[in-house]
């Protein structure tokens, strides 16, 4: 039997994309980006002067991403302001974006990036990434490439590509394992996090999985880019 | 005090020939002494020393509300301080990221294992349930805090009881201990931490190899080789061969850690 998601979408098969870069014009960069009802938008300001000044660092510059929820973008809901969660997503989307940015060029100057989720039905911290990666090459900084970050689910023994919220709460054999994974168009892993129950075996089918529908994401950013440039 | 930039350029070529300056092999853990029962007051406590490095975990239970999502299913509440006693870069105030990282970290290496069998710790459904607190205090900083943490979250759980419960008063009878455990699954999640400096993958580093460390997984898992969570942290990519390497090496890691606290659960 072959297995059925919820939405009839095939195993592989991402929720509908959408990339649009410069949507807040006040930003030096901005990009939105969403996975079907998942949406995030990321906006980049600076590089600019590190203030508290004690926080500069002379051998390069430093990327600050801020991750935050919009307190109505799910059912319940969030109390607005940092959380333990939105810190701690803050800094693996920094983790996430660090390695293609040739942040050595701009010493004691930060770049801010901050990522709102207007609405939220999971992959949430993958469309924040994605709306990053194209807010800062909107922003013109030196980046070596793109990221592109996808959520891969193993539901109950299925592999499954960008998981809905729905999905996220599967409870049926295994129940649900879910593992956003972020990647350099070679397939380089500069982000990944799991929570569940796999194998290791099968985690390393996730990571090819993952390195296959990263190049599909990475393809809609482009776009976005290059539509934004008037020729 | 920061690691200097001599000393990190000298481990990672150390590393390259494959040693370590204190003569370790790269997925050989420094020695770990625990002790369990370190509290009178907590519910379970154990002391865990990987080398120089030293935390305190402590159990804490109390009864309260469970959380609307999951009315028939105790809480879990994983909180971590980085004490400014421990070492000389940890400073007081409000928790930072690495305080913040390290008790999620924990958390989830828990909650995904269904290492607690949270729906044991149900008093009545909607209204009253357990609430397990596990906190972990540094006492002595020289790189690893996450796998000794884990270390020490999973021996306090082991080791505690419940307290009495007076049903009519709702009142929790602390010091009056039942001879009940807390109800715990047979998957053990171990968490192991390795890190990639240069082209080398090490587990177990210390303070001076934690500063040259460029990418860093933390994966709980059992030692029958299920994951349950995994994190990566640092600004460094790292390539699929890497990855599948980085694995074996961690497995191989969590089953030695096993045999040596083996005895302590």
């Amino acid at each position: 039997m072959t297995f059925k998601r919820s939405d009839g979408r095939g195993i592989e098969e991402m929720r509908p994309i959408k990339a649009e870069v410069g949507v807040v014009p006040n930003a030096d960069g901005s990009a939105i980006f969403s996975f079907g009802k998942t949406v995030a938008i990321a906006a980049v300001y600076g590089p600019r002067k590190m203030h508290p000044q004690h926080q500069q660092d002379p051998e390069k510059g430093k990327l600050r991403c801020n991750y935050n929820m919009l307190s109505f973008s799910v059912d319940d809901r969030i109390r607005p302001g940092p959380s333990r969660r939105s810190t701690e997503i803050s800094k693996i989307t920094e983790w996430a974006l660090e390695p293609v940015l040739l942040i050595e060029k701009y010493p004691n100057l930060v770049i801010d990036v901050h990522i709102n989720i207007l609405q939220a039905d999971a992959s949430t911290r993958c469309a924040g990434i994605n709306a990053a990666a194209l807010a800062l090459a909107h922003a013109g900084i030196p980046m070596k490439n793109l990221v592109s970050s996808v959520s891969i689910g193993k539901l109950d023994k299925q592999l499954v590509v960008d998981v809905d919220k729905e999905e996220e709460d599967f409870e049926e054999g295994e129940g649900s394992t879910d593992i956003p994974i972020t990647m350099t168009p070679e397939g380089d892993i500069t982000h990944i996090q799991l929570d569940g129950k796999i194998s290791i075996e099968e985690l390393k089918e996730v990571v090819q999985l993952a390195k296959k529908s990263v190049k599909k994401i990475y393809e809609v950013q482009k776009k976005a880019l290059k539509e934004s440039v008037k020729l | 005090m920061e690691t200097a930039k001599v000393t990190g350029e000298r481990i990672k070529s150390y590393l390259s020939t494959g040693k370590r300056f204190d003569g370790r092999k790269q997925d050989e853990f420094r020695d770990i002494t625990i002790e369990t029962g370190i509290s009178e007051k907590a519910e379970g406590s154990a002391r865990v020393k990987i080398g120089n490095t030293e935390v305190i975990v402590g159990v804490k239970l109390s009864v309260s509300e469970p959380y609307p999502d999951s009315p028939n299913k105790g809480n879990l509440m994983v909180t971590s301080e980085l004490l400014p006693l421990s070492s000389e870069r940890f400073e007081s105030g409000p928790p930072k990221f690495p305080a913040i990282e390290l008790g999620r970290l924990i958390d989830r290496a828990i909650r995904e294992s269904k290492f607690i069998n949270l729906e044991k710790l149900c008093i009545k459904e909607g209204e009253k349930v357990w609430s397990v607190f596990i906190d972990i205090y540094s006492i002595n900083y020289d790189g690893n805090l996450i796998d000794a943490a884990g270390i020490g979250a999973i021996l306090s759980l082991k080791t505690a009881y419940l307290p009495k419960y007076d049903q009519e008063n709702e009142k929790v009878l602390y010091g009056e201990h039942t001879d009940q455990k807390i109800p715990l699954s047979e998957e053990l999640p171990i968490v192991i931490t390795s890190h990639k400096i240069g082209g080398n993958i090490i587990v177990d580093p210390t303070i001076e190899e934690e500063d040259v460390s460029e990418t860093r997984i933390t994966i709980g898992g059992s030692v029958e080789g299920k994951l349950f969570s995994i994190q990566k942290g640092g600004i460094k990519e790292i390539t699929v061969e890497e990855m599948d390497k980085l694995l074996e090496m961690n497995d191989n890691a969590r089953k030695k850690v096993y045999s040596q606290i083996k005895k302590y659960l």
